[in-house]
């Protein structure tokens, strides 16, 4: 009889646990998946074109990927608390230009990137604030704002741009070079990607973010500061869109009004594809950047295997879509096998 | 919320009579007779029939996308879709087909469109606003991967005639006449159909609704589909109108369709806004940049203005709502002491 009085909650008190192992095993497949399509892909494209992995081949690989990859680690914080910021592209094109112009005026290289950064700052400041003061749709918002930054910009800018003969020589250096075969943004991006990782599996702001992406009713009565954490992850979010634009100047030396017009969709597709789920609460930013890697590989792939640029759009959005499907279909599945285990391990202890 | 509803000052009362589609309906009134007063050449004909003209695509997609607003999801991928259907039509042209067969082709293409988007979200459950940011690239990389980076413009005089031309001696332009059609039509199903109230309940509470009865999966296709037909029918008639069919046709028309419909009074939340709303939104966009070309406002401006208008669309009736919320809870706060002192 005490036996028999025990089991349901020793059941309640054990599955949480079992469960959520379980989703962790399939997660971490998941990010492993997305690992496995690019290194197969790369591999792929040596056996086909031996020039591929070359030296200048890996560092334009990582050079690529690391604007991106920034991007869509400070979207990923957003779209972790069930948000988004459409805002991305036109933020990156205006701290862009801003560096340019202060780099033009002959000033310093670190006070120009300071000066992206911070401007990203103050736009994220006005997203979070508008999101979570409003309490309005992120959607809607930061459509808003992507056409009032953009405005904004192409009104500064006019016909004028920016060109790498404008810029000093230390810093499209530092666009270029490297430790060998990684550049230094490569470096750059990655120690960025690390905190923000340690940050959002360490600290308490960190796990709040995934607590307000699961539940925001329940993530409020629990006493998460939801107001103060919504504006935590738009302002990362727009510094590192605006360190992103400072990079992009760098790397590329060339900014005009059009900087990173409709990028939004390619970090969000980035991240999706990396399995940070649209309705909140689950992703890494590790899987963000693995997604933006295997984008911006897909797009140097296809031109070294000879297939036309006019393919690219099309397979990045057939591969968001499968993410999306896969990721969907897998987590019916998990949910069907638990609830059988559930129901098998009921019935085993009432027996 | 019964408080809200007696309120007693005088400007919370005038919120409460005003809705918000009849004042955008009203602010359109007053911006087109301010224009025709005041701004030159605005009320020309050929200006007016440019305005229109201009305005149509937006307001076609718009009939079906207020629809799917109501009923709480979204369509980004209707650009690319109206693109899609253009780059295929230029492509057909070119390849010696008959525009007859063509636009027909091009019609299931995009119902084809909208059928994918539809069995994506109500099949498997995905969120519409991730599948469709999908489909939105997929739909626009298969037009340039269709049409590349040609533009064809040799399409038959009649079709182009009646794609840019207006009626002899009026300002109406040819193709506003089926679009009066399909209005009314949209008008009717939304606000005098049963399946115009499904929609209400579905965007109100889908759970409720399923179990009133509505089949909400089927409803939600059946609109995914309409919306990729009307989105092509959009397409087609861009191709026409401009005289030029290419795979970058209507990029970012998703953007100016929403903004309308959201400025319209749509929630995006769903369950609310009536179409005459969402249309108004349109045509008050449309006017304000016809009007500010007019004037010579330089078109980044004109971009800022629009952003300005949408998130002023969005946080307006929401801060409106709190105040009236807050003074309604002051007010019962006040009266709680003075019932416990009578009693």
């Amino acid at each position: 009889m005490t036996v028999t009085a025990d089991t349901p909650q020793q059941i309640a008190a054990d599955e949480p646990t079992a469960s959520r192992r379980f989703l962790d095993r399939v997660l971490k497949l998941r990010a492993l998946a997305v690992l496995a399509v690019l290194l197969v892909m790369l591999a792929a494209t040596q056996i086909y074109n031996s020039e591929f992995l070359s030296q200048q081949g890996v560092k334009d690989l990582l050079l690529n990927a690391t604007i991106l990859v920034l991007v869509a680690v400070g979207q990923a914080m957003v779209v972790i608390t069930r948000n988004v910021d459409l805002s991305v592209g036109s933020v990156l094109g205006i701290s862009a230009f801003a560096a340019g112009t202060y780099l033009h005026g002959g000033g310093n290289p670190l006070l120009a990137v300071l000066i992206a950064v911070g401007l990203g700052v103050l736009f994220g400041l006005l997203n979070g604030l508008l999101v979570s003061l409003g309490q309005v749709p992120a959607l809607v918002v930061t459509l808003g704002t992507l056409y009032i930054i953009r405005g904004i910009d192409s009104i500064w800018v006019g016909s004028r741009q920016i060109t790498a003969n404008d810029l000093p020589a230390s810093f499209v250096d530092f666009g270029h070079d490297g430790l060998s075969v990684i550049p230094y943004l490569a470096l750059l991006t990655l120690a960025v990607l690390v905190a923000a990782g340690y940050y959002l599996r360490s600290y308490r702001g960190g796990r709040d973010l995934y607590a307000l992406g699961s539940s925001p009713e329940a993530a409020r009565l629990a006493g998460v500061p939801v107001r103060k954490r919504i504006l935590t992850a738009y302002v990362v979010c727009g510094a590192l869109a605006g360190l992103a634009g400072a990079l992009y100047l760098a790397r590329f030396g060339n900014v005009d009004s059009g900087t990173g017009n409709g990028y939004e969709l390619t970090v969000v597709s980035a991240v999706v594809v990396g399995g940070v789920a649209f309705t909140g609460g689950s992703g890494t930013v590790y899987g963000a950047a693995l997604g933006a890697l295997l984008l911006t590989s897909i797009n140097s792939v296809l031109p070294s295997i000879g297939v036309s640029s006019v393919w690219v759009l099309a397979i990045d959005g057939v591969l968001l879509l499968l993410a999306i499907a896969v990721d969907r279909i897998v987590a019916l599945r998990v949910a069907g096998v638990l609830r059988k285990r559930a129901a098998q391990m009921r019935s085993a202890h009432h027996a | 919320m019964p408080e809200t509803t007696k309120a007693p000052a005088p400007l919370a009362r005038l919120g409460g009579a005003v809705r918000w589609d009849t004042a955008v309906g009203a602010l359109l009134v007053v911006l087109l007779i301010c224009s025709f007063s005041f701004v030159e050449n605005f009320g020309n004909a050929l200006n007016v029939s440019f305005l229109i003209g201009n305005t149509l695509p937006i307001a076609l997609i718009a009939l079906p996308m207020t629809m799917l607003v109501v009923s709480g999801e979204i369509d980004l991928s209707v650009g690319s879709t109206a693109g899609l259907s253009g780059a295929v039509m230029g492509a057909l042209w070119n390849g010696g087909m008959a525009i007859e067969t063509i636009i027909p082709i091009c019609l299931l293409l995009g119902a084809l469109c909208g059928l994918v988007n539809g069995l994506l979200v109500t099949r498997l459950g995905l969120p519409s606003l991730a599948v469709t940011i999908g489909t939105l690239a997929a739909y626009r990389g298969i037009a340039q991967i269709v049409l590349g980076a040609d533009s064809v413009t040799d399409f038959p005089q009649q079709y182009l005639d009646f794609g840019a031309g207006r009626i002899d001696g009026t300002f109406i332009p040819y193709a506003a006449i089926p679009f009066a059609v399909l209005l009314l039509i949209a008008v009717l199903v939304l606000h005098a159909t049963p399946v115009g109230r499904s929609l209400f309940a579905v965007g109100a509470s889908e759970e409720a609704a399923r179990f009133a009865g509505v089949r909400v999966r089927r409803l939600k296709l059946a609109m995914f589909v309409t919306t990729g037909l009307i989105s092509s029918l959009t397409g087609v008639f861009w191709a026409l109108h401009y005289a030029s069919a290419r795979y970058d046709n209507a990029t970012g028309l998703e953007l100016s369709v929403i903004a309308g419909v959201l400025l319209g009074g749509i929630d995006f939340d769903g369950g609310k806004g009536t179409l005459g709303g969402a249309i108004a939104g349109v045509f008050l966009l449309g006017a304000g940049q016809n009007v500010m070309s007019l004037l010579n406002v330089s078109a980044q401006s004109q971009i800022v203005v629009t952003g300005v208008l949408l998130v002023i669309s969005v946080l307006a009736p929401r801060i409106g709502r709190q105040v009236s919320q807050a003074r309604a809870r002051r007010r019962s706060a006040d009266k709680a002491p003075a019932a416990l002192a009578a009693s």
